[in-house]
């Protein structure tokens, strides 16, 4: 069973965002590494670039499949980790944890309540896993 | 696991990178049952195998394998095939899983007034296909056969816990390796034999992940991708294959028109200089202009580069430096000759 921590807020294309002070860290959930299989490659934004909530954000490609990365809000992108550019392999190893990609500044606190939480992201993927 | 063409198929065991490595390092054993097998014998079997494919059969010794094609008549290509020349008239055809019942098909066909049956012999085979350098060792101390006389593309005929199996030194990924046919029932014991005498040698179950990442890094064509009914082989970079000088054989009519007429389109490799991976579907430009797509791509394994492999028009003016679009964005990459990975070099 994938792992879904409770403080993290997620999206329904799998990404989680944890707030952090006026900061939104954002990665990819346990599930999605889990589904996606030996992640070999990733594009992530530069620091200073805008995303906008729904947008693709940057891409992760697999062995197995190529996947876009959907901005959960929209902000100014403030830190990008660049460590997984040459090691994209963290993500399936700690998605929440060194494995997080962007952080941003978000525009609109608001978006961040319509991000699901735990509870309804744990019955979203159990839904998913079902069909 | 997947769906390919009706089978269930594993993508990766371990791991694509994994696996991949293990055959090129020491070995890994594949489950090919899915292949095809088609019997052609009788009276005028060669005589029908040389109208049917490309290649020369003149050259085939008796236990002698090649790569060959079936072409239709425009040129294009029906399907690539191992084939395999048995003792008294006989031959066996290894085909591709997605073509085997169109290949059959395609073969009544084309019989016209030759002596021959065509049998097919799909569902009596499990194929299993060991490759890497230590194949060899790892195969004779499981069957206990000498391998030393079965040289590259040729097979034998073995007796092994009371059944016959085919041992023929063909495959899929550049590297020494065997492809075994054989009854169903024995394909377990055998796996799981190659698998405990391997162990030590450091062998892996491979996917079908494995399988294509190593024959992109040979530059090998896979059917539906490089190469399909629409394209011939000698746009396919596989004119090797096709011997214009054998008297009449399926096809050649229009490649000798195609040859008059020139080129169209031409087979490339290329490496991707800026980063991101090329994917089948993608266009190849230069100075913004469209030339052709990316027919396969991969992250190599061995190289740890982002190689493709694509179609370009040969009427437009390029050098090395083109352009790969990638996610709306143009990505510098350069044309390469193939094989991407050579085993002395890298």
């Amino acid at each position: 069973m994938a792992q879904i921590p409770d403080e993290l807020k997620y999206t329904s294309d799998h990404e989680w965002a944890l707030e952090e002070e006026e900061l939104l860290v954002i990665g990819i959930t346990d599930y999605a590494q889990d589904a996606l299989g030996e992640i070999v490659y990733i594009e992530l934004p530069g620091e200073g670039d805008e995303i906008t909530k729904g947008d693709p954000f940057g891409a992760v490609e697999s062995t197995k499949a190529v996947s876009d990365l959907y901005a959960p809000v929209s902000g100014d992108v403030v830190e990008v980790n660049e460590a997984l550019l040459d090691s994209p392999e963290t993500i399936n190893e700690d998605p929440y944890g060194e494995g997080w990609m962007i952080k941003v500044r978000p525009y609109d606190p608001d978006e961040i309540e319509d991000l699901m939480d735990f509870e309804e992201y744990t019955e979203f993927v159990e839904k998913e896993t079902e069909e | 696991m997947v769906e390919f063409a009706g089978w269930r198929m594993p993508v990766q065991y371990e791991g694509v990178r994994a696996e991949h490595m293990a055959v090129r390092n020491a070995a890994g054993l594949f489950d090919v049952s899915h292949m095809g097998e088609i019997e052609i014998r009788g009276k005028d079997a060669s005589r029908f195998c040389q109208w049917v494919t490309t290649n020369d059969i003149g050259k085939l010794g008796n236990f002698q394998a090649q790569y060959t094609l079936f072409c239709n008549h425009s040129g294009g290509v029906v399907d690539d095939v191992i084939l395999y020349k048995f003792p008294d008239e006989s031959y066996l055809i290894c085909v591709n899983a997605s073509n085997a019942s169109k290949d059959y098909e395609w073969l009544i066909n084309a019989n016209s007034d030759y002596d021959v049956e065509i049998i097919d012999r799909s569902p009596e085979f499990a194929q299993i296909a060991i490759q890497g350098p230590e194949s060899a060792e790892i195969l004779s101390e499981t069957t206990g056969f000498d391998l030393s006389s079965i040289k590259r593309f040729r097979f034998g005929q073995f007796s092994w816990n009371g059944v016959e199996i085919i041992i023929a030194r063909t495959g899929y990924t550049g590297e020494d390796g065997f492809e075994i046919f054989m009854p169903w029932d024995e394909a377990e014991t055998l796996w799981r034999g190659l698998t405990a005498k391997g162990e030590h040698f450091g062998i892996k179950p491979c996917g079908l992940g494995a399988r294509d990442t190593l024959r992109i890094e040979m530059g090998y064509s896979l059917y539906g991708h490089e190469i399909d009914e629409d394209i011939n082989p000698l746009e396919a970079g596989l004119e090797r294959y096709v011997v214009m000088e054998n008297e009449d054989f399926l096809g050649k009519e229009a490649l000798v028109k195609a040859i008059e007429r020139g080129l169209s389109h031409k087979i490339v490799g290329f490496e991707m200089i800026d980063r991101g991976i090329p994917r089948q579907g993608y266009g190849i430009f230069k100075n913004n202009k469209l030339l052709g797509n990316v027919t396969s791509g991969t992250l190599s394994p061995c190289l740890e580069k982002s190689i493709g492999i694509g179609y370009l028009k040969n009427d437009v003016d390029y050098n090395e430096r083109i352009q790969v679009e990638i996610r709306n964005t143009m990505r510098e990459a350069e044309t390469v000759n193939l094989p991407f990975y050579r085993k002395d070099v890298n």
